[in-house]
This record gives C-alpha cells, structure tokens and sequence, in this order.
C-alpha cells in the first residue's frame, strides 16, 4: 500500500510538472464553458430581411415599419423587382424577403383577405422556421389592431406553463451539455494518453515488471485525473450556479456522487481506448475523432434525441454521455432523487464495469 | 524542390504504413457523416403529449383527437389528475400536459371563454418554444372549427380583415435537415482530421528524437514545412472528395454551384488548418500538449461555426470572435455554393479573408520551426 | 586558421540562464584525425557538440566548423556534416532501403547515386536480408551501424558522433570502431563523445571536459605519461578526483 501511494504521488508529480498541459486543462473547461454559455443559442435576433413591395401603400408602409422596429429583425434593404430576389440570398447576409402583393390595402378593405409571401433561405431549416413563426405573430398583431372593433362570441384560450425553465433559457440545455462534453472527452483523452504514452516510451514495462501489480499500475495512473476532472466539474458547477444562474433543485451531494461515477466511466473508457492502440497518436485520434461528434451529436446536448429516427435513437442508447445529460438535468433543474434517476445511473455503472473487464481481458493476453 | 519531394514521399509511407491509424482517418470520418448528418435535426417530433380530460364531452375528445391526429404529437396517455400528470414528467416520461376544465363544452354553447391549461417540459427552452406553437396552432385551428360549428353564420360585413402569408422556403423546399447539414459535418470532419494529424506531426519527431537529425541537415524550414504540409493536403481533399461523392449518393444533396469553386477554396482553406497544426506543433513540446490545444480551439471552432446554432443569435462579441474561426469561413461558403448556388463573386470577401489568414498561420509556422536554439 | 583544422574553437561559452554549460572551451580538430569528446555524464559534452553541429547558439566565443563561422552560417556548415546521435535517429517506421533514401535525399543527392550509395552499404555491412525490414524491428547494434552508415552518406567533412555505441556488445562496439577508422582512413573528420574510457585510446587526440570545461587535450599516450598513470581511466579519475 505504502509502494502504491508512492506511485501514485510520482504520477501526481508527472501531471503538476508540465505547467503548460495543467494550464490547458482547467483554463480550457473554464473557457469553453464561459463561452458557450453565452454563445451558443437557438434564440434570434436582428435577423436582415429584405422587402419587395409592389403595392407601396400605408398599410404595407405600417407593416414594414412593425417589423423593422422588432428587436428580432433588421431590414437590410428594399427590393424592386423580382430577379433581385436570388443573389440577395446568394450574397449570404438575408435570410428572408417579404413580397407584399399589388393592392394591398385595397385588397384587405374590399375582400377582406390579402397576400404576402414570405420566402426564407432555408438551406438552415430551423432558423427559416423561427423567422417564419416570428414573422407571422408580428402580422397576426398587426391584424389584431385593424380587427379589434369586431369582437369574436368566444375564444378557446390557452394558457401555457413552462416548467423546470419558465424563461425558456437555452443555456439550461447547453451548460449541462459542455459540462458532459468536456468531462467525457477530457478523462477518456488523458488517461488513454498517459498509458500508451508509457508503453510508447518503453516504461510501462518497468512498472510491470516492478512488484507493483498491473491493476495498481492502472489505478494509480488513473487516480490523478479522477481527481483533477472532480475539480473541474465542481468548477463547471459552480459556474453555471453563480454565473449562468441554474438552480440546483436537487441534492448536490447526489449530484457529486453521479459526476464521480461518470468521470470514473470515461476513464475506464480511456483505459480501454489505451488497450487497443499501441501509439499516442493512434490513442488520441480515436478518443478525438471516436468519440468528439458522436458525444456532440448523439448526446441530446445539441439535438433532441427524441426525433431523431429510431436507429440512431438506439445507437445513442450506447453513448454514456446520454444518459449522464439526462442526469444532470434531472437533479438540477426537475429536482428529482435517486428513485427518478436509477435506471440512468445504473446504466453507467454496468457501462462502466463493462469498460473495465474489457480492459483487464484485453491486458491479460497481451502480457501472455 | 527535389528535397521537398523526398519529405513527401517519406510522410506518406509512415502514414500509409500505421495500420492503427488508417480507419481511424479514413473509414471513422466517413462512417461519422453517414450516420451523424441524420442525427442533426432541430424538427421536434414525437412529442409525447399527455392530458387530463375533466370534461369528457364530444368536444373535449375531439380537440384530442385533434392532437393525436397531427404528426407531431403521439398521445400516450390520460391522467386522473394533474398530480400524477406532473409526476410523469419529472420522470420524463411526458414532454406535454394538456389539462381540459369541466365545463369545457357546456361554456362554449353558451358562448363563453374558456381556458385550456398547457404544462411544456421547458428544459430544453427551443424545443418548448416550438412545441408551444405546435399546440397555439392546433388550438386556434380547433377555435376556429367550434365557431362554425356552434355559430350561426356571421354577417359578412362584420368579417375580420385577414392577411395571409404564403411561406416558400427557397434552396431547401422540404426543409431537409440533411441538406444543411451534410455539408456542415463533411467540413468538419476533414478539418478535424487534418488539425489533429498535422498538429501531431512535429512534435511527434521532437518526441521521438528524428527532429535532430533534421535540424542538422541542410534542409531549407520552407522545405520541411511544404513536405510536411503536403500529404495532409492530399489527405483533405480525398476525404473532400469522397464526402461529396457520399453527400450525393448517399443523402442526394443538392450542388448547385460550381465544385471547382469548392476546390479551389479548400485547396486554400486546408493551408490554415494545416499551418495551424504545424504552429501548434513547433511551439509545443509533447504530443499531449499538443492534441490538448488543438481540441481546445476544434471545440470552440465547431460550436461557433454557425453549424449547429445560427452564429446571428450569438452576442455581438461572439459574432466577432466567430470572425477568427475558420471552420466558420468553411461551412458558410459550402453552404453557400453547394445550395443556394452562390459564384466566385459572392465569396470573394470570405475567400480574402481565408487568404489572409492561410498566410498569417503558414508564416507563424514557418518562423516558429527553428532549426538553431 | 590553417588548411589542417577542420574544426577550430575560441573560448566557446553556452549559458542557461545562471547556469554555464560549457565554459570558454578551445581546441582545434585537424583534418582526418579522430578526436575523443569525453566527460562525465552532464559535463557539457553534448551542448558543446550541438552548438558546433548547428542546432544551438553559443552564448559567446567563436568557432569555425569546416570553415565556416557557426554564429552566421550554421546552414552551410549542416552541408558539411554528418551527425548521428545519442537518441536514435532513423526512422522506425522506414525500411532501411527507405531510411537510406530519404536522407541521400535530404542532402541533394541524385537518385542514382542514392542507388550507388545504398548497393555499397548493402554489401559491405552484409544487410541483404534486412534490407527491406522496418528500422524499429532491427537489434540495436543494426540500427547504429546504419544509423552510422547514413551519416557519412553524403561524404562530410566531419562527422559528428555522439556517445554512437551505448548500450551495445563488445563485439559490435568493436565493428563499430573499425568502420570509425574506414571513415577515417577515407579522409572524413570523425569528432566523437564517449564516456567508455577504452574507447578513448582509439583516439588519435582525446579532450576530457569537467563542468563545462576542457580539463587534458592531447593524444591518449601523451595524456598517460602525463598523469603517469596506464590507462585513459586511471586520467580520468585522476581528473574527477582533482576538481573534487
């Protein structure tokens, strides 16, 4: 015991030495949080939009002025004629153009009904889809005002509580996404590293020959980064309380207790990335190229999991950092318990022996 | 130039001889796009949707049908009372509540306003947004039937004044996902690959000693750049290349514009993510570092490319920051070319910029290689 | 500067912030001889080579390495020398053929006489069956014989050894000094540091470098009679003992 807490202080030692790779490692967390935090958005705002007005009249003249004056919307230009329309599009900066139809006002006084087309760039399908619904609430207002001499017998209302997140924050979705991100692919990266970079240089024989045994090589390897990522994630956590504003409804104690065994997994992920690749190189690009796009993408962190189709629904099933969102979310915002949240849990945990006995099978024929 | 071919011919059968290596650079990234491109979808569907039927009247059970009648919706189950409703969803098991009074019917023949109470799981606050309208919709569509129903026919000339709007949703008529994204994680994955590789390469030798051995030689920096730059600029466009070819075949996505105008532009594109990587490997000292700062700023690059989230929704300081991220530059004019068409003349202020920064990141890589300490 | 000295050295001086690597180091290496670079473990051996071979800047004093200043033309001195050094420097994922190619390359020469080049080292280190194996698969003594081999490829001036036989046999050592001595014998300026004091009497003039400085500069048989003692490591231990 005495020999592998030494082992485990030199490999503290290795990791605080290089000041420049310990840098990277709590700044990058700290700023990529910081900035994603405030960055990244679904929200949007001072969109350029383009008009072509073919009716010129007070009534088109009041719609345009409506929609200029939204803080969602920037009118960029007026258009003239219909060929001016594309390369609008194709120079990039608006993303829709509303063509009002010749007479307007005419129209809407004498047949009570008139036209105007809203063509989005939709090559951003969602983005094309906010501007459309923005677009129209402002003309369904606009028609409130001239209609509201004329009182409708009834209105089926409805009245619409949002919980867990009454401001619709995107930032409540995001920071425990980056937090997932930055946890799964930090450990996984470092520990898969540290080990074929061992068996690179030729020292991983030595400690196996040393009478230390090989699952204590391991574990003290491992040991330094359970320990540096727990800082991080109590770093990530206190910045997305104090600076971002997320409640923690829930225990933080279980909070802590479910960021530990999901660190442990990535680092068990990493152990056995290491298993399989016998250079640096190769053990960084796949815990980068393996597991970067895949843990963005098919995480929910960016994506609802829940309409994506049914294939890739089951192929997110095996992705760790899933399951781990779904987590963090839970106890953070919805303020659930274990009982809530033990399938999610135990998932990681069977993810995690798994990582493991993978890991020992792998490293045992290799020594014979 | 004959040096410049030997460092050439040298890169490429160490990187062809690493069998470890070969999937992960060519099979991993493409299999990424066939499967991610699908995952990348903000459309919210399969909503589960839940309610609380106080009222149990023909109309209730209509406005209901109504809700599992739409194809976002898929109504599982009623509740006795909003208790269990809202328990269910903290389990996560519903994303929607509707709660319908009693009295629903009975107010509404006698003419009276009634109210609908919505309870959205707004965690994720964009998919709330949109599910909320999904239900504004339903709701003023079923108003709109219970007046014709339950009214006798209005005076015409007491009838309200209605604008319509006609939504057209050019270069993406069906508002594929795909479509906009294909592109987007093509970009991504050979800027991965080739920031990883490149970033590596140096500090690889350094590690590993062979480093010396070059400085002593009489080998020209320029010349040991181009030779190390070179393979990886191959490596880029092949994968370009066979992305395309899978963007077409696979997912049939839209080329307008001109593919030389692609090329061209990558040939310069891949020069500041391969000078970058060489940058990063001068001034570093192990591979670990060197993969540590190359992943701090490919993350950065991805999340505010605009790929995933509109870079018009970032903060004025961020939109400026996204001003020094390449990738951004990339996914743009893919986008821009590939779907809306756009020619040489439409991108010639991104492409100046790429210019200028191909030049900064390459001049920074050479001057940052020294061969004397 | 005579013709004769291919290697001529001024009061050298490398620092490190406070801490002084090599001090004010002079001598002068003739043309075709074999001179020994020796010292303990951080002596300074290693820096001193570098600063002549190009790759570090001396802090002070001047030197000439084939004729050519190393504060200013560290580029044209690379022309003019081989180096092989302590961390080995092939390329494990190359084939020997391949190794051998690129560096002919390296150093301009046409692919014929690459071709010519790498026919003669085939036979004369008798490498016909490993000619085409990867350089990491090969036992150490292979890889410096190579490594060696490669160096003097492009036929320098001066070659550049340093510590070329750690870590291997006796009997390989022994191959290794004989082709030292080819090298030699073909004209080429061999400048080699070894901490194997036995290697040192194969030297025609031996320096040994304690803390940054050079302690004895002469031929092995003078430096004996001078300390009266019979081997070049009873002089060094008499040296250690000294500044002790």
């Amino acid at each position: 015991m005495k020999r592998f807490a030494g082992f485990i202080r030199k490999e503290f030692y290795h990791i605080f030495r290089d000041t420049r790779s310990l840098f990277i490692l709590f700044g990058m967390p700290i700023a990529q949080v910081l900035l994603f935090g405030f960055a990244i958005t679904n929200e949007i705002n001072n969109v350029d939009v383009a008009f072509f007005d073919k009716s010129k009249d007070a009534t088109t003249q009041e719609i345009i002025n409506k929609i200029s004056a939204s803080k969602y919307f920037t009118n960029k230009q007026m258009i003239t004629n219909d060929a001016e329309i594309e390369p609008v599009f194709q120079k990039g900066s608006v993303k829709a153009v509303l063509v009002f139809e010749k007479d307007f006002s005419e129209k809407l006084t004498k047949e009570n009904k008139t036209y105007v087309q809203i063509i989005t760039d939709a090559t951003d399908p969602n983005t094309s889809n906010t501007i459309n619904s923005y677009l129209n609430s402002i003309l369904q207002n606009y028609q409130l005002e001239i209609n509201k001499d004329i009182k409708a017998p009834f209105q089926i209302n409805s009245e619409t509580r949002n919980v867990y997140n009454p401001e619709l924050k995107s930032v409540f979705t995001f920071v425990p996404g980056v937090m997932t991100v930055i946890l799964m692919l930090v450990s996984a990266m470092m520990t898969s590293i540290s080990i074929t970079r061992e068996k690179e240089l030729g020292t991983m024989e030595i400690l196996l020959v040393s009478p230390l045994k090989p699952f204590q090589v391991i574990l003290g390897k491992v040991f330094p980064y359970i320990f540096l990522s727990v800082i991080n994630a109590i770093v990530i956590v206190l910045m997305s309380i104090f600076i971002f504003k997320m409640p923690v409804e829930g225990s933080l104690f279980l909070l802590g207790f479910e960021s530990v065994l999901f660190i442990i997994n990535a680092l068990s992920l990493g152990i056995l990335i290491s298993t399989i690749s016998s250079t640096q190189q190769t053990a960084m690009m796949i815990s980068l190229m393996g597991l970067m796009l895949p843990v963005i993408l098919l995480s929910g962190f960016i994506f609802p999991i829940a309409s994506m189709a049914s294939p890739l629904q089951v192929i997110s099933h095996i992705i760790p950092a899933k399951w781990f969102i779904i987590i963090i979310k839970a106890i953070m915002l919805k303020g659930v318990g274990l009982s809530f949240i033990w399938k999610e849990t135990l998932i990681i945990l069977s993810m995690t022996l798994f990582f493991i006995i993978v890991s020992i099978k792998k490293y045992k024929i290799r020594l014979e | 130039m004959n040096t410049i071919l030997y460092i050439i011919q040298k890169e490429f059968k160490q990187i062809f001889r690493n069998k470890g290596m070969l999937p992960i650079i060519s099979i991993l990234p493409l299999l990424q796009l066939l499967i991610l491109s699908n995952a990348a979808t903000f459309e919210i569907k399969n909503i589960t949707f839940s309610y609380i039927d106080k009222d149990q009247t023909t109309l209730s059970r209509a406005l209901i049908e109504k809700f599992d009648a739409s194809t976002y919706f898929h109504v599982i189950t009623d509740f006795p009372s909003i208790k269990e409703a809202n328990a269910a969803m903290a389990k996560g098991e519903v994303d929607v509540i509707l709660e319908i009074p009693r009295y629903f019917e009975r107010d509404l023949s006698n003419q009276q306003d009634t109210d609908l109470s919505v309870t959205i799981n707004a965690i994720d606050g964009a998919a709330a947004g949109v599910q909320n309208s999904y239900i504004n919709q339903i709701v003023k569509d079923f108003d709109k039937k219970a007046k014709i129903l339950m009214l006798p026919p209005s005076d015409p000339l007491n009838k309200p004044k209605n604008i319509e709007s006609i939504p057209s949703s050019w270069f993406n008529i069906t508002l594929d996902y795909k479509t906009f994204m294909v592109p987007g994680i093509l970009v991504l994955l050979v800027s991965m690959i080739t920031l990883f590789l490149s970033g590596m390469n140096i500090v690889r030798e350094k590690e590993i000693g062979t480093l010396e051995q070059m400085n002593v030689t009489p080998i020209k920096k320029h010349q040991f750049i181009i030779g190390k730059l070179f393979p990886f600029w191959v490596i880029g466009f092949v994968l370009l290349t066979i992305g395309l070819i899978i963007a077409k075949v696979v997912f049939n996505t839209p080329m307008i514009g001109s593919l030389w105008l692609i090329y061209f532009y990558t040939a310069i594109y891949l020069l500041v993510i391969l000078g970058m990587g060489l940058y990063i490997s001068n001034f570093t000292d192990t591979q670990q570092q060197a993969m540590f700062i190359a992943w701090f700023f490919i993350v950065i690059f991805i999340l505010m490319s605009g790929l995933f989230t509109p870079i018009e929704s970032m903060p004025y300081w961020a939109q400026i920051l996204t001003e020094f991220n390449p990738i951004k530059y990339f996914v743009e004019i893919m986008r821009m070319v590939m779907l809306k068409g756009s020619g040489f003349v439409d991108i010639i202020p991104l492409l100046v910029k790429t210019i200028v920064y191909a030049i900064i990141m390459n001049g920074l890589a050479v001057w940052s290689y020294k061969k004397t300490n | 500067m005579t013709d004769t000295n291919v290697i001529q050295v001024e009061n050298l001086t490398k620092k490190f912030g406070d801490f002084v690597a090599v001090n004010a180091i002079t001598f002068e290496v003739k043309k075709g001889e074999i001179f020994g670079f020796l010292g303990a473990n951080g002596a300074g051996k290693t820096t001193a080579m570098k600063m002549l071979i190009g790759i570090s800047k001396p802090t002070s004093g001047n030197a000439k390495v084939a004729g050519f200043d190393v504060f200013t033309n560290s580029e044209d001195i690379k022309k003019n020398i081989g180096y092989m050094s302590q961390k080995f420097a092939l390329y494990d994922d190359l084939t020997v053929k391949e190794n051998i190619t690129f560096f002919g390359g390296i150093y301009g020469l046409s692919r014929k006489k690459i071709e010519e080049k790498r026919q003669l080292l085939v036979e004369e280190l008798g490498l016909q069956n490993i000619v085409n194996e990867l350089v990491g698969s090969l036992p150490l003594g292979w890889k410096q014989k190579i490594s060696f081999s490669v160096a003097l490829l492009h036929e320098p001036k001066i070659v550049f050894l340093d510590e070329p036989t750690g870590g291997v046999d006796p009997i390989t050592r022994r191959q290794f000094w004989e082709m030292i001595y080819k090298a030699s014998n073909n004209g080429t300026t061999v400048f080699v540091t070894t901490h194997y004091m036995d290697e040192a009497e194969y030297c025609d003039r031996v320096s040994i470098m304690v803390e940054g400085r050079i302690e004895a500069l002469d031929t092995p048989k003078k430096l004996k009679e001078q300390f009266k003692v019979n081997s070049m490591n009873d002089v060094f231990l008499k040296l250690a003992r000294n500044i002790e």
